[in-house]
């Protein structure tokens, strides 16, 4: 580019104004919260869509994009519209972390909805905090995380546990096998599941972890049959589930006799691994796609009118749509030029509304949410069927194993 | 004395689903010198193979068995012809040119078939168990040894006993005196080539119905497929077997013991271990080279 006197001129005199007023506005400018401007609210969407979670995370990807049209058709936000930027960070933490600096820093967004993987949480989580930003995270996940910048719509241990153990115990007997893929989320989920048994007074016969992407469970299957337990408690994640599913049956267990109990298996394992491998097993969830309501008969049928016919909706698909909501229902209550991310987090708190699975609350106190687990059991045709739905909502204890800690409003308290 | 039955039974189950996998890529790789990366892609192509014909056209995996065999060999033949052929004096660049192959074909079947794992339903007869001297097995487990057996059965008889193997056996001693008897050894690895595929395919379609079919499946099966050739000594059909045999004792064992994490890492320490002392495999056939 030629240097033009009139440009040059231009450039020098702003530079001029901006030394004039001092160096503070230099500072001031580069550290400025992210903000609606020109009638619309930009917010980050941050889901792979490409790699190894690809095909998961693009669900959740149309499920916020599909909340994010509904909004914008209807008026808007204050008449407002709202911006999705959309980013593939292709399944690969360090990328979410590069997106996500891309999405506060370059794009300013006011918010960012992403993520699957609690490794690829994990990762974004500097950006967020360095800046004051808010993450919009719809997966279930281990818990012992307290952070101000992240908004967690997806159920902790004791939501899916509370009620899920007690009636396996009761239905099946007190001898429970754990078995789970070897990383964070399965040895958080088995510790709280160990306390609850413990307060049971029921027995784990064995605990035990496969490597990621494991699928020769011959072994597993032999020490099941040894060890005889009641429920074989399965955190398994990946091809792996699949795997193990249909090693079962193959083995000729019986569900009924010997059931897994699993926190993970969706409509979209289920689909994976065949109906007939599935059938029989039970999951807790806040969330299947069968649930009877009208605001879930809504969102399917949106959901499969945007996307296609044959799509289905699960537990993280679900929450990854209602936190669009909570998100205008908290940008409502603030004037556009207040829109910033630390005035979101302040007008989230105690939103409620009626997404799909029921009537759901942001915790003020862990920014979690309350919601409404349910007790499934899988049907050869793919679908669940749910048993049991929890008599009242539960209160999100993202620190339930570890009694000494709580998750409180000014951060981690000990006590 | 049940428990060591079953143990041992275990570990020959897993063993057998080890020589499946390995055994195309020991041929090749043992009688062309070829390291072919595209073998966990061939036996993905075989899996895929029988979902589609399974999805499309109704076939169950028993019927579709010669099919994928045929398919994943003429696909292995067009390579051979098409690439590997001239790469045979560059190990290095077969390296490199087989894995582009890999991603090439790990692509496409993401691009034809869609990202999401698939399964293949199991043939309805091999459902349900057997009895072995009182210790129940998967009745599907028990098919797939039988099946390796036969599958190695006929490779031998193939290499020892007919007059392609006696030319192959030729080339692979000493490839331009095979020539000077009149032997095309071009046409002979061609052939070699497109067999080894032929069997990933075939493993990949049997090994389906116990586990999960992705594009990216061939990745983990292609390094146990190296660990029990490597193991085993790369010229020795019979080294396979053993090391096959050893491998899956020894994962079925540590497993049961400790757990498959340990059991993982353990095993690889003793391939280390015994490449350290053997470098030529537990067994090894001398060549002139």
């Amino acid at each position: 580019m030629a240097l033009k006197r009139r440009n040059f001129l231009k450039g020098s005199a702003a530079l001029g104004a901006a030394t004039g007023m001092g160096l503070p506005h230099i500072w001031m400018k580069n550290t400025a919260l992210a903000q609606a401007s020109n009638g619309e609210i930009k917010v980050g969407v941050l889901f792979s869509l490409t790699g190894t979670t690809g095909i998961i995370e693009e669900s959740l990807n149309k499920a916020t994009i599909l909340a994010i049209e509904e909004i914008n058709d209807n008026g808007g936000v204050n008449g407002m519209r709202i911006n999705p930027i959309v980013e593939d960070p292709a399944s690969d933490p360090a990328t979410f972390a590069e997106k996500a600096r891309k999405l506060v820093l370059g794009d300013k967004c006011v918010s960012v909805f992403g993520s699957y993987t609690s490794a690829s949480r994990k990762a974004v989580l500097p950006v967020f905090e360095g800046r004051d930003n808010l993450y919009f995270y719809p997966t279930l996940y281990e818990g012992r995380e307290c952070s101000k910048n992240v908004i967690y719509t997806g159920a902790v241990p004791n939501q899916q546990q509370d009620e899920f153990i007690p009636w396996l115990v009761e239905k099946f007997g007190k001898k429970f096998y754990l078995i789970g893929s070897n990383y964070i989320y399965p040895k958080e989920e088995n510790n709280y599941c160990k306390k609850l048994l413990e307060e049971l007074g029921a027995e784990v016969v064995n605990e035990e972890y496969v490597p990621l992407g494991h699928s020769e469970f011959s072994s597993v299957i032999n020490k099941i049959q040894s060890t005889q337990p009641n429920v074989i408690f399965s955190t398994v994640v990946g091809d792996s589930v699949v795997a193990l599913h249909r090693q079962y049956r193959a083995a000729g267990l019986d569900p009924e006799k010997m059931p897994m109990a699993s926190l993970t298996t969706s409509e979209n394992e289920v689909a994976a691994m065949g109906g007939e491998a599935a059938a029989g097993h039970f999951t807790s969830a806040p969330y299947f796609m069968v649930h009877q309501s009208p605001e879930n008969e809504k969102f399917v049928e949106a959901y499969r009118s945007r996307w296609g016919g044959d799509k289905v909706t699960h537990f993280v698909s679900e929450p990854s749509y209602f936190q669009v909501y909570m998100f205008k229902q908290a940008v409502e209550k603030l004037a556009a030029s207040d829109i910033t991310p630390p005035n979101i987090r302040e007008a989230i708190k105690d939103v409620e509304l009626i997404a799909p699975q029921g009537r759901v609350l942001l915790e003020r106190e862990n920014l979690h949410t309350w919601l409404w687990p349910k007790i499934a059991m899988a049907k050869s045709d793919g679908q669940f069927e749910v048993l049991q739905e929890s008599p009242e909502w539960i209160k999100p204890l993202p620190y339930a194993a570890y009694p000494d800690q709580l998750c409180a409003e000014d951060g981690l308290q000990q006590v | 004395m049940d428990f060591v039955l079953q143990q041992l039974l275990t570990g020959l189950s897993i063993g057998s689903i080890l020589l499946l996998v390995a055994l195309g890529l020991a041929i090749i790789y043992g009688t062309m010198g070829v390291i072919n990366m595209a073998h966990g892609e061939f036996l993905m192509l075989g899996a895929y193979g029988a979902w589609a014909l399974k999805a499309f056209f109704g076939l169950g995996l028993l019927e579709s068995l010669v099919i994928i065999f045929i398919g994943v060999a003429a696909l292995g033949y067009l390579v051979e012809r098409g690439v590997i052929q001239f790469l045979y004096k560059r190990p290095l660049d077969t390296i490199l040119a087989t894995w582009g192959i890999g991603v090439i074909l790990q692509q496409s079947a993401r691009l034809l078939a869609g990202g999401e794992l698939r399964y293949v339903e199991m043939p309805s007869i091999l459902i349900g168990q057997v009895n072995i001297f009182g210790v129940s097995v998967a009745g599907y487990r028990v098919f797939i040894f039988a099946f390796v057996a036969a599958m190695f059965a006929i490779t031998w008889f193939l290499f020892y006993r007919t007059s392609f193997g006696m030319k192959l056996r030729a080339v692979v001693q000493d490839q331009s005196m095979a020539s000077c008897f009149g032997i095309n050894a071009k046409r002979i690895y061609s052939l070699t080539f497109a067999y080894g595929a032929g069997l990933a395919g075939l493993a990949g379609a049997l090994v389906a119905p116990l586990k999960s079919v992705s594009p990216e499946m061939g990745t983990t099966y292609v390094v146990d497929a190296f660990f029990v050739v490597v193991l085993g000594g790369a010229q020795s059909l019979f080294g396979t077997v053993a090391s096959a045999t050893l491998l899956g004792e020894m994962n079925g064992v540590l497993a049961y013991w400790y757990n498959d994490t340990i059991a993982k890492a353990l095993v690889l320490l003793a391939i280390v271990v015994l490449i350290r002392f053997r470098p030529q495999g537990l067994f090894s056939t001398r060549i002139r080279s």
